[in-house]
This record gives C-alpha cells, sequence and structure tokens, in this order.
C-alpha cells in the first residue's frame, strides 16, 4: 500500500510549542497520547460521547476524539497535565480529591478539563446546571455525587482566586 | 478512519474550487457529524476541505429587523450572542440544547443544515422562521432547501456562507430527547412573524424536517395553545425505531407543538 502524505502540523501543548508531521487523519487524542506521550487524556468511547478526552482547545473544552490534529494548527492545546503547577494541584483538582470525586480515575481526566471549562464560562454555576453541563461526560462508577460536589467546590475556589487576582 | 488529503483554503472561492476539483472531496466545518461518521467507516473522502481558516464565516450580526449568522459559527456562540439572545431567545436556546458542551464548542450552524439530519435540530427553526441560506452561490428560501433524509438543494462546489433570520415576533423549540442519544426523538418549532405562523417538526418525518401545516391553520385563527385541543396527526410518514413508533412520535408531536405555544 502506498505511504499516505504527512503533513506539518504545528500547535502548543500546555505552553510549549510543538510539531510533527502527522498523517492528515491523526487525531488530536492520538497526537497527544502516542507522539506526545501525554497519556493523561483518555479515550473511552471513541464515538464523541464519553468525555474521557475532553482538552482545552484555544480555552474552550472539546473531544480530543473528535478533532483532527491538523485542525489545532496555531492553536493553544491544554490537557490534563497542563493543569498543576509543578507539586500543586489546581483548585479543581484539589476539590477532586478532597470530595473523592472518582472511584476507578478513567473518566476523571476528562470531568476535570469539562469543570474547568464549567467554572471558567459560568463562574459558580448550582447543582442543578452542574449535573446539565455533564451531558458530555459519563462516569460508569460513582453516581456522579461527588463529582457534582467536587466541582461545585472546585468553582468556588476558582473564583476566590480570581478575586485574590483582582485584589493583588 | 479512512486516509484522506487534508485542504484549508483561505477563502470560500478556494474551498468551492477544492469541491469543483477535487475527487470526491467534502467540506469540514465543526466536524461533529463528519469525524465520527468517518471513524465509522461510513463516509470515506478522498478529500477533506477544512473551512476552519476562513475567518469572515464565524460572525453574528444584526441587519435590520434581521440576525445574520455566519456558517461557521459554532452552537455554543449563538448561544451566548447577545444579539440572538436579545432578538431570537428561541433560537440561542435552540443552539444551547444541541449536544453537549464540547460538541457545541465545535458543532457549526452551517454543517448542521447543510447535513441535515433527519433529527437534527437546526432544520427546524430554519424552516420555521423562514430563514434564507445563503452561499457562495445564490440565496436560497428555506422552504427550497431541505429535500429529504440528509438531502439538500446545495450542489456539489456550493458552500453555505450565512444564515440570515428574520425577527419572529413569538417564537419557541420544544425538543423530547432520546433519554440515551439525547437526539431530538420529536422537536416542534412554532414561530410567529405577522400574520405568518409556522410550525416545523424534526425528528419525526422519514422525510427529515417538515411543516404541520393543520396546526399552522389553527393557530392563525388565534395564537393559543386551545387553537390546538382535538388537533392530532396522522402516523403515517413518520419514522419508527425501537426508540418510539411512529404512533408515538405522532402523539408526542401534538405535546410538544402545545408546550412550543405555550412557551412562545
Amino acid at each position: 500500500m502506498a505511504q499516505t502524505p504527512k503533513i506539518a502540523v504545528a500547535m502548543t501543548v500546555n505552553g510549549q510549542d510543538v510539531s510533527a508531521r502527522l498523517e492528515a487523519r491523526t487525531l488530536l487524542v492520538q497526537y497527544l497520547r502516542e507522539g506526545l506521550r501525554l497519556t493523561g487524556t483518555h479515550v473511552g468511547c471513541d464515538t464523541s460521547q464519553c468525555g474521557a478526552c475532553v482538552v482545552h482547545v484555544d480555552g474552550k473544552a472539546v473531544k480530543s476524539c473528535t478533532i483532527l490534529a491538523s485542525q489545532c494548527e496555531g492553536a493553544q492545546v491544554m490537557t490534563i497535565e497542563g493543569l498543576a503547577h509543578g507539586d500543586k494541584l489546581h483548585p479543581m483538582q484539589e476539590a477532586f480529591r478532597e470530595h473523592h470525586g472518582l472511584q476507578c480515575g478513567f473518566c476523571t481526566p476528562g470531568m476535570i478539563m469539562t469543570a474547568v471549562d464549567i467554572a471558567q464560562r459560568l463562574g459558580t454555576p448550582d447543582e442543578h446546571t452542574i449535573r446539565e453541563e455533564l451531558e458530555g461526560n459519563i462516569c460508569r462508577c460513582t453516581g456522579y455525587h461527588n463529582i457534582v460536589k467536587a466541582i461545585d467546590a472546585g468553582c468556588q475556589e476558582m473564583a476566590k482566586g480570581q478575586h485574590r487576582q483582582a485584589a493583588e | 478512519m479512512y486516509a484522506f488529503t487534508y485542504l484549508r483554503p483561505g477563502s470560500v472561492r478556494g474551498a468551492s474550487k477544492a469541491l469543483a476539483t477535487k475527487e470526491n472531496a467534502k467540506l469540514l466545518a465543526g466536524g461533529q457529524t463528519l469525524l465520527p461518521t468517518m471513524k465509522q467507516r461510513l463516509a470515506s473522502p478522498d478529500h477533506i476541505v477544512d473551512l476552519s481558516q476562513i475567518d469572515d464565516l464565524k460572525n453574528i450580526e444584526q441587519k435590520g429587523r434581521r440576525i445574520v449568522i455566519g456558517a461557521m459559527a459554532t452552537h455554543a456562540s449563538v448561544a451566548s450572542s447577545a444579539l440572538v439572545r436579545d432578538n431570537i431567545p428561541a433560537l440561542a436556546a435552540l443552539a444551547g440544547g444541541i449536544g453537549d458542551p464540547a460538541v457545541r464548542h465545535r458543532g457549526t450552524i452551517g454543517g448542521s443544515v447543510a447535513n441535515n439530519d433527519p433529527a437534527a435540530d437546526y432544520p427546524a427553526a430554519v424552516l420555521a422562521l423562514g430563514a434564507t441560506i445563503h452561499t457562495n452561490k445564490r440565496k436560497i428560501a428555506a422552504d427550497e432547501f431541505f429535500a429529504g433524509l440528509f438531502t439538500t438543494a446545495l450542489e456539489e462546489d456550493e458552500v453555505i456562507t450565512k444564515i440570515t433570520f428574520p425577527m419572529p415576533s413569538r417564537a419557541a423549540y420544544q425538543k423530547f430527547r432520546n433519554p440515551a442519544s439525547r437526539y431530538a426523538l420529536v422537536g416542534v418549532f412554532v414561530a410567529k412573524r405577522g400574520r405568518d405562523i409556522r410550525v416545523t417538526v424534526t425528528g419525526a418525518g422519514s422525510n427529515g424536517v417538515f411543516r404541520w401545516s393543520a396546526a399552522e391553520a389553527a393557530l392563525s385563527k388565534r395564537f393559543s395553545v386551545k387553537s390546538l385541543e382535538g388537533l392530532s396527526i396522522s402516523a403515517s410518514g413518520l419514522n419508527g425505531d425501537i426508540h418510539a413508533s411512529p404512533e408515538y412520535r405522532a402523539h408526542l408531536i401534538a405535546v410538544m407543538t402545545a408546550r412550543a405555544v405555550a412557551a412562545a
């Protein structure tokens, strides 16, 4: 079989400029996991339902299994690996730990990336809104109660952090 | 997914030229339908023409009594647009109820309308609001645009550039979701503009979106839930599947129409 031609792709992932020559059909999640070895982003369903692969592209939560790497040319991509500052967890990660918002952990990276997106768009939404916003993220262990609690707490913490930043 | 050649034109003209000259070429808008379809190998284009670098396709603006939405405007941007929320809140609400938040960040109005999925939400709004679809070649009235399942009036090298929505005096969309897929089992959009009243149904018709003319006539006498009392729609020509029989869909159409009129 003839080799499929490759195309040059360049983007910023977790603050670092990266580039590669990829087959056009390479999905963003494939590039992240197999090309950059950032395996925190998971593939659950591969059919855009489960949300385990959610990352941020230009500040917005997207399903990285349903976007080509080439569509991210020049984009700012943020994965779960990019949230923490060294050993200091992001407030949303800390909230998931504090409220035990996980059991097996498989859906957690996508949950947290969606949760940060919720906080960035909606500030501190009520419980009903958080549940609605989780429509595209499926957890098969927890029954969601602790995830919702964690997101509520994480949103509050992120809002406080913004006030602190504004005050400084 | 099968391999393909990826093209990223900088202009609508370039995109149209690629469609016309490249073998088995498909436009890629937000990709929220096309990419899953390609992954399932239900579609295998040889050329993918990505529209994402054509900036002037994303604008949302007001022109007189019309809201003009660029074909590449995402569902999230339509849902959160102050112009749309203030002037056609039913359209903003519809956009905010498509798929899930991550899908809404990528999926586009042009992609949805061009695909004409029988369970898609946007076709109901486009038809009910009497919108006009603008392409690189012409303007197409909504009534002329939708031509059956996954079929539209678009020609092979035609590219949707924007969609113009006249502002209604009253409008609402009500959707009964499939509990698992969250797609519209039945969605009804009701719109009133002057004396023109339209009731459109998505998710139910075996030929895609359609107007329920009997309900339109009833509502023309008086725009009230009361006008719909006793009105039903035949199950013939409606979809039946494991999720809902044609008879159940017919029942849902009447229920969702009444809810939409009440909400409008």
